[in-house]
C-alpha cells in the first residue's frame, strides 16, 4: 500500500466498511419507521412486524380531515382545503390541520424576513471591508452555535420583561431569526462564485445602480436565494425547541409531533405522518443541493 | 446578460430621481453600506443580543414563592439556589454526555470523512455529500422518534442481540451503574446512541472539508522522506485535520448541551439542563430561575469556543 493515496487508490479494506458503517447509521432509522408504517400492531414496536397492512395511512388521512365534525362536513360540501384554508385558520380544521397551517404560515413569513435580511448582510460583508466585519458574521451564526434553549429562553425572557403576550408573531421573531444565516451563507457564497467583474462591466455600459441590481445581481443571485429560502423554510418548519419558548399555547406541526410521542394516541398513525413529512421535506433539500451545487455551495448550517 | 445589456437606457441626459439616489449611493459607498447593513444588524442586535441580555437581567430578578409573580429587584439569591447538589448533578450529566457524544461522534466521523476526502471518485463524493446532508435538514423530531422504535424493548435492535445470543450482554451493560435502565429505551446508552445519530453530520462535514484542504503534495513529501502511511496520518493527516474536528465539535457538544427533546422521548427521566430550564419556564413560571441556570451552558460554551479558537477550529468553519 502506498502512502500518497489518490482518489482512485483503492481503500483498506477497514475505512470502507468503517465509512459504509457509518453511512447505514445515517440511513437505517428512516427504513426502520417505513417498515413500521406497514405493521398490524398499534400498541407496540414487536420486530419483525407480526404482519402487514395498509390501514394506517386511512387512519391519518381520517386524522388529518376529521372523520366528525365540521372539517369533515366542509369535506362533504366539496369544500377542498386548499391554501385558502389552510393559511386562513377556517372553522373547520383538525388539529392537525391546525399545525400544519400555522407551521407553512410561520415558516413563510421567517423566510421572507431571512430572506430579505440575509441577501442585505451578505451583500455588505461581500462589497466592503469594514471595521468590524467578522463580528457581524459571529453574530448571524450565533443562533444557531449557541444551544437552542439559550435562544428560546432569552426571547422567553425579553417576553418577559416586556409583557409581551405569545402570539403568532413571537413564533416568526424567533424563527427569522435563526434563518437569517442560512440565506445569509448561500448568498454569499454566490456573490463569491460570481465575483465583481459582471457588475463592474454593468456600469461600465452606463446601468445605475438599481437597474444592475435589477438585471445583473438579482438574476446571478436567483438560484442561490432560492436555495436559501427553501432551507431556510424547513429549517422553521422543522424547529420545536426555540418554539416551545415563544409559542404558549399554539401548536406548530412539530409542536404536534412532539405531543404525539409523548402521549401516544395511536403510533402506527405517527409513523404515517413522520414518513410524509420526512419524504415532503426532502423536495426542498434535494432542490436546494441541486441549485447549489454548480457552486459548491456550502449549505451545511453551522458553516 | 443581453438584457443587461440592452436596458439601460438614456445616457446622461436627463437625470431623474432614481439616478441621482444611485449615484448618490455610488459615491458614497458608506451610506449603501450602512443602508444594507442596517436592518440586519437592527434586528439581530435589537432582538437577538437584546434577548440574550434580558436573559441575564431576568437571572438576577427572583419569583416570589407565595404570589408566584417573578419581582423585579436586584438579587442574587437566584443564583444561589444554583449551587445545590442535585444541580450540580444535572450539570455534570449533561456536560459529560455531550463530552461522550462528542468524541464517540469524531471517532465514527472520521473514516466516512476521510473516505470521502481521498478515496472516493467526484461522483461518489457527490452522491455520499448527499447522504450526509440529507439526515442533517431531514425532520429532527422524525430523526429521534426512529429510535423509539429501534430501542423498543420488542425492537429491532434487541431482536438482533438475541438473532446473535448476544441478549446477555445487552442485559450486563443495562446493569453497569450509571447506565442502567429497563431497556435501551430508557437507559443513557439509548440518549447516547441517538444525540450521536443526530448530531453526527455537523462532525462529518468540517472534518471532511478539512482533510479536502491538505495539500497532496505534503502526503507525497512524507512519503518520500521515507514516512511509512501510519506515520504520515499522524504526523502530517491528523494534525491538518484536527482543526475540522474541533470546528465540528463545536456544534456536537453545544447542540447536546441545550438539548431536552432527546431526554424526553428516550431515555430514563433523569435531568438535563434543557429539560430543567423548559420545566422552571413553562410550568412554575419561574423565568429568572430558569435564565440563571441557562448562563451555565452560556458559560461552558465560551470556554470551550475560546479553546476552540486557540485550535484553530475558527478557521476551519
Amino acid at each position: 500500500m502506498r502512502s500518497n493515496a489518490r482518489p482512485s487508490d483503492r481503500p483498506p479494506l477497514g475505512l470502507a466498511l468503517a465509512a459504509l458503517a457509518a453511512l447505514l447509521f445515517l440511513h437505517i432509522p428512516f427504513g426502520i419507521i417505513l417498515l413500521y408504517t406497514f405493521t398490524t400492531e398499534d400498541a407496540a414496536f414487536t420486530f419483525p412486524p407480526p404482519g402487514l397492512t395498509l390501514q394506517w395511512f386511512g387512519a391519518a388521512w381520517n386524522r388529518l380531515i376529521g372523520t366528525t365534525g365540521s372539517y369533515a362536513a366542509c369535506w362533504e360540501r366539496g369544500l377542498f382545503p386548499g391554501l385558502y384554508q389552510l393559511f386562513f385558520n377556517l372553522r373547520c380544521q383538525t388539529e392537525l390541520w391546525k399545525a400544519l397551517g400555522l407551521s407553512l404560515r410561520v415558516a413563510s413569513i421567517a423566510t421572507a424576513v431571512a430572506l430579505v435580511l440575509g441577501t442585505m448582510a451578505s451583500a455588505a460583508v461581500y462589497r466592503s471591508q469594514f471595521f468590524g466585519r467578522e463580528t457581524v458574521s459571529f453574530l448571524l451564526v450565533l443562533p444557531i452555535a449557541l444551544p437552542g434553549i439559550v435562544t428560546g429562553i432569552a426571547l422567553r425572557s425579553a417576553m418577559g420583561l416586556m409583557d409581551l403576550p405569545f402570539s403568532f408573531w413571537t413564533i416568526v421573531v424567533g424563527h427569522a431569526t435563526f434563518c437569517i444565516v442560512v440565506v445569509y451563507n448561500n448568498v454569499l457564497a454566490r456573490f463569491r462564485r460570481t465575483g465583481r467583474s459582471l457588475i463592474e462591466a454593468s456600469m461600465d455600459l452606463g446601468a445605475n445602480g438599481f437597474q444592475t441590481f435589477r438585471y445583473v445581481v438579482l438574476p446571478t443571485l436567483a438560484t442561490a436565494l432560492l436555495a436559501g429560502g427553501m432551507l431556510a423554510f424547513a429549517l422553521s418548519f422543522d424547529e420545536v425547541i426555540v418554539t416551545t419558548f415563544t409559542a404558549g399555547q399554539q401548536s406548530t406541526l412539530p409542536i404536534w409531533i412532539l405531543s404525539q410521542l409523548t402521549r401516544p394516541r395511536d403510533r402506527p398513525v405517527t409513523n404515517v405522518v413522520a414518513v410524509f413529512v420526512v419524504a415532503i421535506m426532502a423536495i426542498p433539500i434535494l432542490l436546494a443541493h441541486r441549485l447549489t451545487q454548480e457552486s459548491g455551495g456550502t449549505q451545511a448550517t453551522g458553516e | 446578460m443581453s438584457t443587461a445589456a440592452s436596458q439601460p437606457s438614456g445616457g446622461p441626459a436627463p437625470r431623474s430621481l432614481i439616478q441621482r439616489l444611485s449615484t448618490l449611493l455610488y459615491t458614497r459607498s458608506r451610506l449603501l453600506l450602512a443602508l444594507l447593513l442596517g436592518p440586519p444588524l437592527i434586528w439581530l442586535g435589537l432582538i437577538y443580543l437584546g434577548s440574550l441580555f434580558a436573559l441575564l437581567i431576568q437571572s438576577f430578578f427572583y419569583l416570589d414563592g407565595f404570589t408566584g409573580l417573578v419581582v423585579r429587584r436586584f438579587t442574587l439569591a437566584t443564583y444561589a439556589q444554583l449551587f445545590t447538589w442535585s444541580n450540580f448533578d444535572i450539570f455534570a450529566r449533561t456536560t459529560s454526555m455531550a463530552a461522550a457524544v462528542t468524541v464517540a461522534s469524531a471517532i465514527l466521523a472520521f473514516p466516512l470523512a476521510y473516505y470521502m476526502a481521498r478515496h472516493a471518485s467526484p461522483r461518489l463524493k457527490a452522491f455520499l455529500y448527499l447522504a450526509v446532508i440529507m439526515p442533517l435538514w431531514s425532520s429532527y423530531l422524525i430523526r429521534v422518534y426512529s429510535w423509539r422504535l429501534i430501542l423498543a424493548k420488542e425492537g429491532i435492535l434487541n431482536w438482533v442481540f438475541a438473532e446473535l445470543h448476544l441478549s446477555w450482554a445487552l442485559d450486563w451493560l443495562l446493569q453497569v451503574p450509571g447506565l442502567e435502565g429497563p431497556s435501551l429505551s430508557y437507559s443513557p446508552v439509548g440518549m447516547f446512541l441517538v444525540f450521536v445519530y443526530v448530531w453526527l453530520p455537523y462532525m462529518i462535514l468540517p472534518i471532511q472539508a478539512a482533510l479536502e484542504r491538505v495539500p497532496r503534495s505534503l502526503l507525497e513529501a512524507s512519503g518520500d522522506l521515507g514516512a511509512r502511511p501510519g506515520a504520515t496520518f499522524r504526523h502530517v493527516t491528523l494534525p491538518l485535520a484536527f482543526p475540522g474536528l474541533v470546528a465540528g465539535s463545536i456544534f456536537t457538544f453545544s447542540l447536546t448541551l441545550g438539548d431536552y427533546i432527546i431526554p424526553s422521548v428516550i431515555g430514563n427521566s433523569s435531568y438535563f439542563i434543557g429539560a430543567v430550564v423548559l420545566s422552571h419556564q413553562g410550568t412554575s413560571g419561574n423565568i429568572p430561575l430558569a435564565a440563571a441556570i441557562t448562563v451555565v451552558p452560556i458559560v461552558i460554551m465560551a470556554i470551550y469556543l475560546i479553546i476552540a479558537r486557540k485550535l484553530g477550529a475558527f478557521d476551519a468553519l
